[in-house]
């Protein structure tokens, strides 16, 4: 068990009469990065809301280790060591890219909430000089002082990534981080995340780029209407009839 | 200065001690306007304070709250009974109030906080026109109804009796052991208070405190995923401001004793909100310059009457001089909220910064004419805004 940094059991989530999922089964090994493939609609972020606590399962439980995380709260959840980054960047628009790396450390440092005001930002330096090594490591550094919401997509995105990182999450999840880059984009982005891999960060990653996918994966999960029909290494995941059928539907990957 | 840079405390002092410098010599340097005269002065202070508290939570959290006018008049009523029942000294009347419009906060904000956006705002809303029409009705016992709360010979005062204080023929004004709250001295009074408020501010402002709040401000959704229980941060910041408020409402007794329902009205709680928006939501000293400049024009404007337009127009022919004077008339006198209100939609359209806004702009054609002149063009950062 404790082998399993992340295990969800059998889990289902209905819409009304839909069922969005049905029957999970997921275990993430410590230290793996573990991809979630499956054509649009197959339920893949309605998984990932399940676990970050934005959707409540209607069975089932998902834990961290031994942490029970169904029913919590998404910052309690968070606070557990759960960090995530969206489809669509989720920043601070209206903030810096210095300020917008450093809410999330001061997250990890105070907890769900503290209102000491008694300390200026500028002598949190700590916390000012983690932020700025996670602006470098996703190469933002030089723009430190600048409005997010200015930036590029790609660039929210990393922006989004150093947020993430700079609490140093137990578990990570990616909901498609290269949707919409370019390729130049996608392959700093890969490397990045490669990088932090040999930091022994736990990821869960939904990926429609295969290029990503298999070049990142260790395990991979095949996700179609809502229930899991091949698990296995990339290898066995890439020669599975079944997958072929219901989701690369004859594309060569 | 702008909001997104992390400003050193040095460049703070020095704020501070422009800021305290500004206020204290108001006197002097207000006589060209015609506003250095105390009872216009105190109130720039008292609506600052009542400004820069309700920034907190608007300017920095984003939400909109329409119902402050319910603290200033909880602060306001307090005052009073501590003048009737324990002392005319201001300290324990400014004590009970900010403690009493905290502890109110902390109610309404209980309920308020839990939706946001426009229902926030109604129920903030709501919550003050309650507060007023029981004021005005049930709570007649406390708050003596239409005529108002007053102070009367004989009330207990009890602290001022033990100290051996006599009551006089006259009322008794409320003082600062002994420095009094009307004239210069009041004005001095509120003017090292406001100094005081704004530092505190200031530090919120400063804090990853304040930090979060903004934040708040510009995704509440990340804000869950990033690990923050925001409900508390809100409920903080609104009694910040609650308190604030109840200070100002505090002070508005000291200066004239005297704490009346209508204190509580929706009205009274927009102004703050103009006040707010017009010198720059969520700005440093935007709130400042906005209470400034509506108690100004509200003083000025409201002075002027039919006999002081016509002859100020009397140069011209007499039935062209009539018309005019009757147009302006419109904008002027009780119709000076005419005037404040094309103000309001001049600014809102042209410069929804507010008045801070305009003046960023400014200080950036100005610069940037001296850099070209220099033949050195400094790269211009994209929009960071100006405290």
């Amino acid at each position: 068990m404790s082998d399993y940094i992340l295990d969800v059991t059998d889990v289902d989530k209905n819409f009304g009469g839909l069922r969005a999922l049905s029957d999970i089964n997921l275990r993430v090994k410590e230290g793996t990065v573990h991809a979630i493939i499956g054509p649009n609609g197959a339920g893949k972020s309605t998984l990932l809301n399940v676990i970050v606590g934005r959707l409540a399962p209607n069975r089932g439980r998902v834990l961290l280790g031994n942490e029970v995380l169904t029913g919590k709260h998404p910052y309690e959840i968070n606070q557990l060591g759960v960090a995530r980054v969206f489809q669509t960047p989720e920043i601070f628009p209206d903030l810096s890219l210095l300020q917008n790396v450093m809410v999330p450390a001061l997250a990890k440092r105070d907890g769900e909430f503290n209102m000491s005001f008694l300390k200026s930002l500028f002598s949190e330096r700590e916390i000012r000089a983690e932020a700025e090594h996670m602006l470098e490591d996703v190469g933002l550094i030089e723009h430190k002082e600048h409005l997010a919401g200015s930036m590029s997509r790609g660039d929210k995105r990393r922006l989004e990534l150093a947020m993430c990182l700079s609490q140093r999450p137990k578990l990570f999840l990616l909901d498609e981080p290269t949707a919409g880059m370019s390729r130049h984009d996608t392959n700093r982005t890969i490397d990045l995340l490669k990088r932090i891999k040999e930091r022994g960060m736990t990821k869960v990653i939904i990926e429609h780029d295969m290029h990503v996918v298999f070049s990142l994966a260790d395990r991979i999960s095949v996700l179609a209407q809502g229930a899991i029909i091949a698990e296995g290494t990339p290898e066995e995941v890439r020669n599975n009839p079944k997958v072929k059928e219901a989701y690369l539907g004859g594309e060569t990957v | 200065m702008s909001n997104t840079q992390i400003v050193s405390p040095k460049q703070d002092l020095i704020y501070m001690v422009v800021l305290s410098v500004v206020v204290l010599t108001m006197p002097i340097w207000l006589q060209p306007f015609g506003a250095a005269y105390p009872d216009l002065m105190q109130k720039f202070m008292i609506f600052g304070i009542f400004a820069i508290g309700y920034n907190v939570l608007f300017g920095l959290t984003g939400y909109l709250s329409f119902g402050h006018a319910a603290f200033l008049g909880v602060g306001s009523y307090t005052a009073v009974w501590s003048f009737k029942l324990l002392s005319m000294n201001v300290l324990p009347a400014m004590i009970f109030a900010v403690a009493l419009s905290g502890l109110f906060a902390l109610l309404i904000g209980y309920v308020s906080l839990r939706r946001s956006g426009i229902y926030f705002s109604i129920l903030t809303l709501a919550f003050a026109q309650m507060s007023y029409n029981l004021a005005y009705s049930v709570l007649t016992p406390i708050t003596n109804g239409e005529t108002g709360l007053q102070l009367t010979q004989g009330d207990a005062r009890v602290l001022d009796r033990m100290a051996g204080i006599e009551a006089s023929a006259a009322l008794p004004t409320p003082n600062l052991f002994g420095i009094e709250g009307i004239g210069y001295s009041g004005f001095y009074i509120c003017a090292v208070l406001l100094i005081i408020s704004f530092f505190i501010y200031l530090r919120i402002f400063r804090s990853a405190f304040g930090l979060k709040l903004r934040a708040i401000k510009s995704n509440q959704n990340r804000m869950g995923y990033t690990g923050y229980n925001t409900r508390p941060y809100l409920m903080t910041a609104f009694v910040i401001s609650g308190m604030y408020a109840g200070l100002a409402g505090s002070l508005l007794a000291v200066t004239d004793p005297l704490a009346g329902a209508e204190r509580m009205q929706w009205t009274a709680s927009g102004e703050v909100v103009l006040i707010t928006i017009l010198g720059g939501a969520g700005t440093l000293i935007g709130p400042l310059l906005g209470a400034g400049i509506i108690k100004y024009f509200e003083n000025i404007f409201s002075a002027f009457n039919d006999q002081v337009l016509q002859n100020a127009f009397s140069f011209l022919p007499d039935w062209l001089g009539h018309a005019v004077a009757s147009v302006a008339g419109l904008f002027v006198g009780d119709g000076w909220h005419l005037t404040l209100g094309l103000v309001f939609m001049l600014i809102v359209i042209f410069l929804p910064g507010g008045v801070m806004e305009g003046i960023t702009r400014l200080w950036r054609l100005v610069r940037s004419r001296t850099t070209s002149f220099d033949g050195n063009k400094k790269e211009q950062q994209p929009s960071t805004r100006e405290v």
